[in-house]
């Protein structure tokens, strides 16, 4: 059979539930293992910051938390757009199942930047154009799911939270370059693809390997997620 | 107030965030294999 109708026969809810439990298994491990490995890179391994004193060490969940946020969102709408235009019902249960997830890291992202910004900057909170455009994501996150609670048909409920999805996504490109748009307290990219990280390898080390739990994390918890609702939806 | 309360204030709320969704996940997952047991494993 060749390999590309393979992936169209997984497309199916019924044959992609055993599939998702096996990969939910071995991505909750992997997250696992992952974390107590970034945790202790984090927590015990990498020194104190020079400027900021110990108070540093929250970016090894504020920015992987950040960057799951916002790439949740991208991965939630592009499932969105492809149930759309498939008329699929299993990329609606992925966009559906990813909200949440998505939702909970860009509170956690929200929540330990106020953390860090007390400390370093003298405020939990400003209106400024990072900040904002991250709190606005997490609106569309939680009008996402409202958005699909509030239609009972369930087609019609996905096919009107798609569209919320696709129109929201504008959101993610003005939350990256927020920092380069506009004057804000925020500082800039802490990695960028285009120029060598400005922080020591190790703090690097414990911020990518916090990042690939979190990526584990909600590729598991995703995965368990539509197994439910294949579940309840059969 | 004391670095260590932003830290662990940080850390904590991310683990019991993360915590509440395993948990309700769970439910709900044991919840939905009671209604529908035909599902091929």
């Amino acid at each position: 059979m060749d390999s590309s109708i393979r992936w169209f026969w997984f497309a199916s809810p019924q044959t992609f539930f055993p599939l998702a439990g096996t990969i939910a298994r071995w991505c909750a491990a992997g997250a696992a293992l992952l974390a107590v490995a970034g945790l202790y890179v984090g927590l015990v391994v990498a020194p104190t910051d020079a400027q900021q004193g110990e108070v540093y060490r929250i970016i090894f969940i504020h920015v992987p938390a950040a960057w799951m946020s916002m790439f949740i969102y991208l991965v939630m709408a592009g499932w969105a757009a492809v149930g759309l235009a498939f008329n699929t019902r299993l990329s609606f249960m992925l966009a559906q199942a990813l909200a949440p997830t998505g939702a909970l890291f860009t509170f956690i992202a929200l929540w330990t930047g106020s953390l860090w910004g007390r400390p370093t900057w003298g405020t939990y909170w400003v209106w400024d154009a990072r900040l904002t455009s991250e709190l606005i994501l997490l609106f569309l996150y939680l009008g996402f799911m409202a958005l699909h609670a509030a239609i009972d048909e369930p087609r019609r409920a996905d096919r009107a939270s798609a569209l919320l999805a696709i129109v929201g996504a504008v959101n993610v490109p003005i939350i990256y370059y927020s920092v380069q748009w506009w004057n804000t307290l925020h500082q800039g990219a802490s990695v960028s693809i285009t120029r060598a990280p400005s922080m020591a390898a190790i703090m690097l080390t414990g911020m990518l390997l916090m990042a690939l739990a979190f990526w584990l994390y909600s590729i598991a918890a995703v995965l368990v997620r539509v197994r439910c609702m294949i579940r309840e939806r059969v | 107030m004391s670095h260590g309360f932003f830290i662990w204030a940080s850390y904590g709320v991310t683990f019991a965030a993360l915590a509440l969704e395993v948990a309700l996940l769970l439910r709900r997952s044991r919840n939905s294999t009671r209604q529908a047991d035909k599902m091929p494993e």
